[in-house]
């Protein structure tokens, strides 16, 4: 289990439903019907993804984030979840507030473009970052909209979105430390629960 | 000729007759004092009786979904490919139901069978059937066959109106909704092409106002023209492009005589167009479009299709081809929005498939094994 998802099976409160875009073969959703008894719901686009998902008995509609989530009503969901998927849609900042408009709550985690490594690869490198995570090359990528931990708190500051609590994960217990001093510079994955 | 038949082909069916003697009150008002329905099994029932499939069938189909009749049948049922030892539909695990429709022209009673008062066919005289009335006559079916709960009810088009339905007149009784290429209500579109395709039968000299039977004529032309602008409207135009372009059959563009140029397509069509009106019966085709027509989901409750779902009990997987016109995926995104407002559980596929609403008769790869996955995950009791 990756350990974003074990942080968010954590907030999650047993017997609440919650809505997962880009949910992908529908992991999450199923660790967390078996540890919390939720109702969940995916969103996904990839359908040998969808076709994993029905083999776990995990409900999942096929849809383009990209292209809306208008079909969802307003506060129709407790939590609304997008785990490693903010970087792949056109537009972060109306995905997050439409996740805000649905769910009481939401939570994201994203990869922090800030990390000491990525930084270390631009500069000495002079090239995009690819590393075991992000093994992508710039032009093939499905990241097109990489932050930082910094971009990301500014962002939530400019749309007046709360942010409830953050988890920062950063591999090893020292790095924990330091990530818990310097999230920008020290986490790999970082993860916030929002609220409108 | 298929003498020896594969290892996932359910072999040779004999169909089955279900008498019901006890009235059956019509949405139109009109009562049926009894009825008839022609059936089909695949599989066997398991002990604890939780493992039986319905399969609705859409306009112009019938009980005989899998399998042969005969060893000289040249065709199996018509959703052979899906029903069957190890297929998606797998007999193995399932038992299966395939019905002839009321108001069906292969066996259940319809406008071909005798009208008791009359003692002659009912031809156009048969009451109008809607789909709540197919879905209440298949109940009856199911308490016939000691089935008081469908592990799973599948259907098309048509067959998946009648699936909806199912969820929500008898939630109890359906544990699972296969809605593949279906909708809410037709549109306005939709029910223009059967409202020519129904004018091409009642203008035919020989419908003789419905009662062809009797004055021993048949609307064979109507009826094949009928067929025609339906099957026209099933496939897509890169389907028909690819299939038959626009390659001849006969004549030549060199000796300028269009009169004998004849294209693929229209041989094609009317071939399909005559071998349709041998087997089907005009009354049949227009009480079966007109049901199409008066579907409404919705209309009892408010015409709000959230508060019609509100009652289901099933999970639901809804289905859609991305070149089907005639039931479109938006179609499908209706469904499907209004049975996740009404918190449903519902699983939706867009599946990429050149067929147009064909595709949903056809082995198309990620639709195969989108129906596989979802039967496979079915939990019945193992006893057998």
């Amino acid at each position: 289990m990756r350990q974003d998802l074990t942080q968010i099976l954590s907030w999650i409160k047993s017997g609440t439903r919650v809505l997962d875009l880009g949910c992908g073969d529908g992991e999450f959703l199923n660790e967390l019907k078996k540890k919390s008894a939720i109702e969940g719901v995916g969103i996904e686009i990839n359908q040998d993804d969808i076709l994993r998902a029905i083999g776990k008995g995990i409900s999942v509609i096929q849809q383009d984030v990209d292209e809306g989530l208008s079909n969802f009503s307003n506060l129709s969901f407790d939590t609304v979840v997008m785990a490693h998927a903010i970087q792949v849609v056109h537009f972060p900042d109306k995905v997050l507030m439409e996740m805000l408009r649905i769910g009481k709550e939401g939570i994201v985690t994203f990869p922090n473009f800030g990390h000491w490594r990525c930084r270390l690869y631009l500069a000495f490198q002079g090239r995009m970052p690819v590393s075991r995570f992000l093994p992508y090359d710039w032009y093939n990528t499905p990241n097109i909209h990489f932050c930082t931990v910094k971009d990301f708190e500014k962002l939530c500051a400019s749309r007046d979105i709360t942010i409830k609590s953050k988890s920062m994960i950063a591999g090893s217990k020292f790095s924990s430390f330091l990530a818990s001093l310097w999230p920008n510079l020290f986490a790999l994955t970082a993860i916030y629960r929002l609220a409108a | 000729m298929a003498e020896i038949f594969e290892a996932s082909s359910v072999g040779i069916v004999e169909p089955q007759l279900a008498k019901f003697e006890e009235s059956l009150a019509l949405e139109c008002g009109h009562i049926l004092d009894s009825f008839e329905l022609v059936y089909e099994t695949y599989g066997s029932l398991n002990k604890n009786r939780d493992n039986a499939v319905l399969i609705c069938h859409a306009l112009s189909g019938n009980h005989h979904a899998a399998g042969f009749h005969s060893h000289d049948e040249e065709r199996p049922g018509w959703w052979d490919e899906y029903i069957g030892p190890g297929k998606p539909i797998n007999t193995k695990k399932f038992f299966v139901v395939s019905l002839n429709n009321l108001g069906g022209c292969h066996g259940s009673t319809g406008p071909c069978s005798e009208n008791p008062v009359t003692s002659k066919p009912w031809g156009n005289n048969f009451p109008s059937i809607r789909v709540k009335d197919w879905v209440q006559s298949q109940a009856r079916l199911a308490d016939r066959l000691n089935i008081n709960s469908w592990a799973a009810v599948i259907g098309g088009s048509l067959g998946g109106m009648q699936v909806m339905q199912w969820a929500i007149d008898y939630p109890s009784r359906i544990r699972n909704a296969l809605v593949i290429a279906s909708a809410l209500k037709l549109s306005a579109q939709n029910i223009a092409f059967n409202e020519i395709a129904r004018q091409a039968i009642l203008t035919d000299p020989g419908f003789a106002g419905g009662d062809y039977l009797n004055m021993k004529s048949a609307p064979e032309t109507g009826l094949a023209l009928a067929r025609m602008i339906g099957h026209v409207t099933y496939l897509s135009d890169d389907a028909m492009a690819s299939k038959f372009g626009r390659e001849l059959r006969s004549g030549s563009f060199d000796d300028n005589l269009s009169d004998t140029i004849e294209f693929q397509v229209e041989s094609y069509l009317r071939y399909q167009g005559r071998r349709f009106s041998g087997q089907f019966d005009a009354n049949s085709y227009i009480l079966m479009t007109r049901a199409l027509d008066l579907f409404d989901l919705a209309r009892d409750y408010n015409d709000n299709a959230v508060e019609a779902f509100s009652a289901a009990k099933c999970k639901f997987l809804i289905v859609s081809f991305t070149t089907d016109w005639r039931f479109s995926p938006s179609r499908s995104r209706e469904i499907v929005e209004a049975l996740i407002a009404a918190k449903q559980n519902v699983t939706y596929l867009e599946i990429q498939a050149d067929e147009g609403h064909d595709a949903f008769l056809l082995p198309i790869p990620k639709y195969f094994q989108t129906m596989s996955a979802y039967m496979d995950g079915i939990e019945i009791s193992l006893n057998s």
